[in-house]
């Protein structure tokens, strides 16, 4: 019985570490790969780059929380439907609605500086999850696969926002192909971190997940939408609505996505006078995407998903300095997508890799402790 | 009547790529597979394609054989992408959807590093002409020359013999209808001796043969042989999933909504020559939404009553059995 005991508890400490070591598995993979294309692009600064790709994000500190916070938004939203097993690949459409959004109520609503860049949020969120509703809503009436709907949303929403961006004149400088720059009444406060466009949105940011963890294990909503997740049939069975949860979750996955779109426009610039612009140059926004990697990295739990996005950012700053050496930034792209490949099946790999160590130990232990190993076989 | 002829002459070299695509999808999804990384596998195949057509182009080949050469390079490359997604799917028994984005996201990347290191642009840029004025001889039959053998590229002919090829394999071999059997119920399959793992394999490999090609097909045909990592294939594998879940994962069927969704495209980017449309005054990017909205309401329609494969997603376990 004590024996039991020990054991569940052993596995349950391993199932939580396994997810992690997982996640660094996946990471350390990616990294390598990223490395060995360094090596081959140009040989002679290689470890010097990598030494950038790696350290580099301590020295821009204040850039690591300007740029995670969109990221972490995203990754919020894509590992929140990931948790009711819907797989939210439209979050750039919605980062898009809701930048759009913002920068609307920015222009348009002239208001005091205390209240406006609140509501130029509000809107992000509402234009990010009015772009989640119509798939989720899809989804539950036709059963229309939400991955190809919210795919067609991502197109859809960027040629909508590239379109009513251009053809509105205060907002859109057709010379310089981008918006105009907000007022400061619109824009976050900052941080006040020299030289950085840190602001407090990482803050709102990271309370939202704390709050979303407290929604996912402390309410009847959230258990309603893990148990959706693990088993349809059986949640619907116990009469939890499906249609009703999917709509739901769907819609709080846009209004996350939008927020993280609002937080990147609204930033605050260091150049006084300016701000942050939007270029229509049809192009989906790639922030979404990232969130798929935040999200996996963080195994869609809202607070592992806030040390996700400050990693993937802090590497990203790091790809950003090692360009100052002669390579693209387009390698942390890279460096990203594989740890996203091997994420897809790294808690396998990790799986398999504990077993060879277990076997390797009760090789170790057969020899040394026989008669113990006897006792185990018969208890079983 | 010369505006049916352009639109017919233009709808034809969009409608190969979403067609063979789509086809290459089917063969993944119906041995069980999700294929959601036909757009990766296009870009893939589009970008060796290229970089073929790039280094052969001064060596004074006829244009159309290098074009066949940049296809095989194309198709071995996208059934070399492929595998990445066979061996996360099959082997490893990944969630199909995150590791096919994987492969989605990793290539443009590769490209833009690639190109900006050695081409210091964002993409490969050939100069060579695949563009055939007329086909000789067959030109000269009326209504059908000017149809299909007048301002065309070779892709549309080979487009339609794999279609062919495609349909034989699917519903004429044994090959085929073990495919089939993988796709629905790999249990029962299993025990009557076909290797589900070795099946699955084959499904992923032909859908990266053909997205392969058909990636080739889109820089030839839309592009002008050229290939660009920021734009990339513009989303034209997820509308082939589209086709593909629009047109029942069957091939005859595919091949019609290929042509709708392609007909959709061509009069989004005609507008100008058509007085009717030109009249309504819209904003071009209406038109630019116009085949992703159709996609949107054609799933609507054919979703509730979708035949798809039963066993796809569901990595293939023998111990469940």
């Amino acid at each position: 019985m004590q024996n039991k005991t020990f054991s569940l508890k052993s596995i349950t400490k391993t199932k939580g570490f396994s997810s992690f070591t997982a996640a660094l598995l996946a990471i350390a993979l990616g990294l390598i790969f990223g490395f060995i294309v360094m090596v081959f692009a140009l040989p002679g600064n290689s470890l010097a780059g990598f030494g950038r790709v790696l350290f580099g994000g301590f020295t821009r500190l204040g850039d690591v929380l300007y740029f995670a916070t969109p990221i972490l938004m995203t990754g919020l939203s894509v590992g929140f439907a990931f948790k009711m097993g819907l797989f939210n690949i439209g979050s750039s459409g919605q980062y898009t609605m809701g930048m759009f959004f913002a920068l609307y109520v920015g222009f348009m609503w002239p208001m005091p500086a205390s209240i406006h860049w609140l509501v130029c949020v509000l809107a992000g969120l509402i234009g990010g999850m009015i772009w989640g509703f119509i798939p989720g809503i899809l989804k539950a009436l036709f059963n229309v696969n939400e991955v190809i709907t919210s795919i067609m949303f991502n197109y859809i929403g960027m040629y909508l926002v590239d379109m009513l961006v251009q053809g509105n004149s205060t907002m859109y400088i057709s010379t310089k192909t981008r918006t105009a720059y907000l007022p400061a009444s619109a824009q976050i406060p900052s941080l006040g971190i020299p030289y950085s466009n840190a602001n407090i949105a990482i803050i709102i940011a990271i309370v939202i997940a704390i709050l979303l963890h407290i929604t996912l294990n402390k309410t009847t909503f959230g258990y309603e939408l893990k148990a959706t997740g693990f088993n349809k049939f059986a949640s619907k069975y116990a009469g939890m609505s499906d249609k009703r949860n999917t709509i739901l979750t769907m819609v709080i996955a846009g209004a996350l996505s939008g927020l993280g779109g609002a937080f990147a426009i609204l930033a605050p610039s260091t150049i006084a006078g300016s701000s942050m612009t939007y270029e229509p140059i049809s192009v989906i926004a790639s922030a979404g995407f990232n969130g798929i990697a935040v999200a996996l990295l963080g195994f869609a739990n809202p607070i592992g998903t806030i040390f996700s996005a400050i990693f993937i950012s802090h590497i990203g700053r790091g790809g950003t300095l090692a360009s100052l050496l002669g390579y693209k930034p387009e390698i942390i792209d890279v460096v990203i997508a594989v740890i996203i490949y091997f994420s897809s099946f790294a808690l396998i790999m990790n799986a398999a890799f504990a077993r060879f160590i277990k076997q390797r130990r009760e090789k170790k232990l057969d020899t040394n402790q026989p008669t113990d190993n006897i006792k185990k076989g018969k208890e079983a | 009547m010369d505006t049916l002829y352009y639109l017919v002459q233009n709808m034809l070299p969009v409608a190969i790529p979403l067609l063979l695509v789509a086809l290459g999808g089917m063969f993944s999804e119906r041995s069980g597979v999700i294929n959601i990384a036909l757009e990766g596998i296009m870009l893939f195949g589009a970008f060796f394609g290229c970089l073929t057509v790039y280094f052969v182009q001064g060596s004074g080949m006829n244009p159309q054989v290098v074009l066949l050469i940049g296809m095989l390079i194309a198709a071995i490359a996208g059934i070399l992408y492929a595998m990445l997604l066979a061996f996360a799917a099959i082997n490893m028994k990944a969630d199909q959807t995150i590791s096919g984005t994987a492969l989605n996201m990793l290539i443009p990347a590769v490209i833009l590093l690639f190109a900006k290191m050695k081409f210091s642009s964002d993409g490969i840029t050939t100069d060579i002409n695949f563009y055939m004025r007329e086909v000789p001889g067959l030109s000269k039959i009326p209504v059908l020359g000017d149809l299909f053998f007048k301002n065309t590229y070779i892709t549309i002919y080979i487009g339609f013999l794999l279609l062919l090829v495609s349909v034989v394999i699917f519903y004429m071999t044994k090959f085929g209808l073990r495919l089939r059997a993988c796709g629905e119920h790999p249990h029962a399959a299993d025990s009557v001796g076909i290797n589900v793992h070795h099946m699955r394999y084959f499904g992923v490999g032909l859908s990266g043969l053909l997205g392969g090609i058909g990636g080739f097909f889109y820089s030839v045909g839309v592009m002008d042989g050229n290939v660009n990592g920021h734009t990339g294939v513009a989303g034209f594998g997820f509308l082939a999933l589209a086709v593909m879940i629009f047109g029942q994962w069957k091939p005859w069927r595919i091949l019609f909504a290929a042509l709708f969704f392609a007909f959709l495209r061509t009069l989004a980017y005609s507008v100008a020559l058509i007085p009717f449309l030109q009249n309504l005054e819209l904003n071009q990017a209406f038109y630019k939404m116009l085949p992703y909205i159709a996609t949107m309401v054609v799933l609507v329609f054919t979703s509730g009553k979708s035949r798809a494969p039963k066993a796809e997603g569901i990595p293939y376990d023998k111990s469940t059995r």
